[in-house]
């Protein structure tokens, strides 16, 4: 997916003036939060789980190499096919080739954040396939050619109006010739056609939110049975899945989808929650012929032996984002890729590159919402400060800030020093009053264009002290 | 006011560390921290040559500049008994990432994490101290609890606790008190717009609230929702909550006007 993370800020300020994102956005902060927190007021061990679930993860990054090995034979002896690609392009291209051996026309999808990541559709559509969204949010955003802006409801920014009036002009089509203003009846229409499109596809391309080791089995969860359309009908089953989505045992797995959904949605557990093992065997009624799965580098690999390895504990739950007042002001488009949020600002740089994306890492105040609720206990603040790090120490940063901290390092070393500039500080401060109140600051494109300065007093702190120390007076 | 008498080895040396927006902007904080401190019956004292806490410099990416100022800090403070700074994020910086600094380093790491063991957060301490209340407030007062304080330090309960023995004062929470006000530090200025509709979001819970005066533990935090409540013309008062609690609340609150005076 082409990136469009070098226009944050821009982007971001649009979103803050757009009413009817920020009226959708509501379903975020209010919505998923408090479903969340509903979801796991009565699990009195949900801090457990986090706790032994972050185990498993990091358990399973320090082991990566033996634990895909084990899934791919465990594959393998399933029946089914492992391919490895080191990056977006070679992953497109297996993909392509695998449909394109087939003679696939029709290709329907589940929901895959990292099938977005490797441009999935772009290369198959290119190639004369036509390719069907069948996940609600996602066949929405398609219809609106919008890239997701949320990874558990990529639509979430839509209005029911919105998706009212694309479905109007797009189902046209189909012989739908009436605007449905009411959800059932546009959930209707949209199974209706999509059922067509199940019955008629090639091949099914699904994500993984877990790949299990022991038993060569991908999972996938979804609220609407589209995964399990997807992968049963057509005679081709791809699955698309990023490496760290490797866990050791099923009893890993059933301990990490205890988290996920209640942390995504507030729900005890997706609708449904599906396991993959091969293809279909002689003695099934339905299943496909072929089962692949695409393991995706990606960088991946560079995160694991770096500082940014807990990143890949994330089983991309979405809760990050819902408690992010920032993700929650300027919603998922404004971060210009596929991970929006705390852990795309993280990801994101990762991946296509931190020039690419030089503000994500630092559109951010640190206040941890985001790390406490992520079920694998990502320390998500301390590895956005890393990639600061990173910044700083490729010259990244504009020469303003460096000025700028290199001044307050200097007067930090001198104590003396610092005392002084402290009091010239106040004193030039204190010219700027209005009776205690600051309306403008000369140079300030930041504090004073919307909110007001607080008047420092008569001297700093620690010259009032001395002098009152020297008196003996203290009032 | 010595209500707690400490002698001998009961009695032990505690070290201010003002915290720069404090030092600079609202001094009365850190004199009010200081009455506090000195009803414990311990000694205080605010060693000279201290400065900032580095996180400015540590969240921005310069980590070797915020390993030098925690150095001085760790020489300047260790000797203490007790550090006590009137900021959850100045003492989180000392408390959680002194020690993250020097992690390679294995005779400063050992250093900065027995400094880590006796510092506190202002409100969590004179909790912790039991400290006597004597202060009057008429007033509702709604707490922002702010997200180095809460999150990094567990500061949560410990300021309520002290306001509830204030007399005449009555607590009121207002909806999401725990989300970011966003100061963040430089990144009110960075993305000015986005902390403009997070501090605005902020306001409008306090307005909704009811509450007449806003208290919190943290400058940064309150400049900012201060300065926007001034801007839109809110009188409502803001304190630190050491200024409540300490009762110096006769003169203006955090960006109000001189001449604007409580009850």
């Amino acid at each position: 997916m082409k990136s469009a993370s070098d226009q944050f800020s821009t982007n971001a300020n649009r979103a803050l003036d757009n009413p009817i994102l920020q009226h959708a956005l509501l379903n975020v902060k209010q919505g998923l939060v408090n479903r969340r927190l509903q979801a796991i007021q009565n699990i009195p061990q949900f801090e457990e789980w986090r706790t032994y679930a972050s185990q498993i993860k990091t358990h399973t990054l320090a082991n990566m190499d033996f634990y895909l090995q084990q899934y791919e034979q465990q594959v393998i002896a399933s029946g089914g096919q492992v391919h490895w690609a080191s990056d977006a392009e070679e992953a497109q291209q297996i993909i392509l080739s695998i449909c394109q051996q087939v003679g696939a026309k029709t290709v329907v999808k589940g929901k895959s954040m990292a099938g977005e990541e490797i441009g999935v559709n772009d290369i198959l559509e290119e190639n004369d396939m036509e390719v069907v969204e069948t996940d609600l949010g996602e066949y929405i955003i398609q219809l609106a050619k919008e890239p997701p802006s949320h990874i558990i409801v990529p639509a979430v920014h839509k209005t029911k109006e919105q998706i009212s009036d694309l479905f109007f002009e797009n189902h046209q089509a189909y012989g739908c010739h009436e605007r449905l203003t009411e959800v059932p009846d546009l959930v209707n229409e949209a199974r209706k056609i999509m059922r067509e499109k199940f019955h008629a596809a090639d091949v099914g391309i699904t994500g993984a939110n877990f790949l299990i080791a022991e038993t060569g089995t991908s999972v996938i969860v979804t609220n609407e049975g589209n995964g399990d359309l997807s992968s049963c009908l057509p005679r081709v089953h791809i699955v698309t899945a990023g490496i760290e989505k490797i866990v050791p045992k099923l009893a890993d797995a059933s301990l990490l989808l205890r988290l996920l959904a209640r942390s995504a949605t507030g729900q005890d557990s997706e609708t449904y929650s599906t396991f993959f093992t091969g293809p279909k065997r002689e003695q099934d009624q339905t299943g496909p012929d072929q089962y692949h799965v695409v393991l995706i580098d990606n960088h991946r690999t560079e995160m694991l032996s770096s500082e940014l390895r807990p990143m890949l504990r994330c089983i991309r739950c979405g809760a990050c984002m819902n408690h992010c007042p920032v993700y929650t002001s300027i919603g998922g488009h404004a971060y210009g890729w596929v991970y929006p949020g705390p852990m795309g600002s993280i990801l994101t740089p990762s991946t296509i590159g931190l020039e690419n994306a030089k503000e994500l890492p630092n559109a951010c105040t640190l206040n941890g919402r985001c790390a406490s609720v992520c079920p694998v206990k990502i320390p998500l603040p301390s590895l956005l400060r890393s990639l600061r790090i990173r910044q700083f120490d490729r010259g990244m940063m504009s020469w303003q800030a460096r000025t700028g901290l290199k001044v307050w390092a200097l007067l930090n070393r001198y104590p003396t020093l610092y005392g002084l500039a402290t009091r010239i500080a106040v004193k030039g401060l204190g010219l700027l009053s209005n009776n205690g109140v600051i309306k403008s600051i000369p140079l300030d494109a930041g504090w004073t264009p919307h909110r007001d300065m607080t008047a420092p007093g008569k001297d700093s702190f620690m010259h009032q002290y001395r002098q009152q120390q020297k008196s003996g007076d203290r009032s | 006011m010595n209500t707690n008498t400490k002698t001998g080895a009961g009695q032990k040396r505690i070290a201010f560390f003002v915290t720069c927006l404090v030092d600079m902007i609202r001094p009365s904080i850190g004199f009010a921290a200081l009455k506090l401190l000195e009803a414990t019956g311990h000694t205080v004292e605010v060693p000279e040559s201290q400065s900032c806490c580095g996180q400015a410099a540590y969240n921005s990416g310069d980590i070797e500049a915020a390993r030098q100022t925690a150095r001085r800090h760790i020489e300047l403070f260790e000797a203490y008994d007790y550090v006590v700074a009137p900021s959850g994020s100045c003492l989180a910086m000392i408390k959680t990432d002194y020690p993250v600094l020097f992690e390679d380093q294995a005779e400063m790491h050992k250093r900065a994490i027995a400094l880590s063991e006796k510092s506190f957060e202002l409100l969590s301490f004179l909790d912790l101290q039991g400290v006597a209340i004597e202060a009057e407030y008429h007033g509702t007062v709604t707490y922002h609890d702010s997200c180095s304080g809460l999150r990094s330090l567990g500061v949560k309960h410990q300021p309520r606790n002290l306001l509830n023995k204030v007399k005449g004062l009555s607590l009121t929470e207002m909806n999401d008190a725990e989300v970011c006000c966003g100061f963040g530090g430089a990144f009110c200025v960075k993305f000015p717009e986005i902390s403009n509709h997070m501090v605005t979001d902020k306001l409008n819970n306090i307005l909704t609230s009811k509450a007449d005066t806003l208290a919190g533990g943290d400058l940064g935090c309150l400049m900012n929702i201060a300065g926007k409540l001034s801007r839109q013309g809110v009188a409502l008062r803001c304190f630190h909550t050491a200024e409540i609690l300490a009762g110096m609340t006769d003169g203006p609150g955090i960006c109000a006007s001189k001449g604007t005076s409580g009850t």
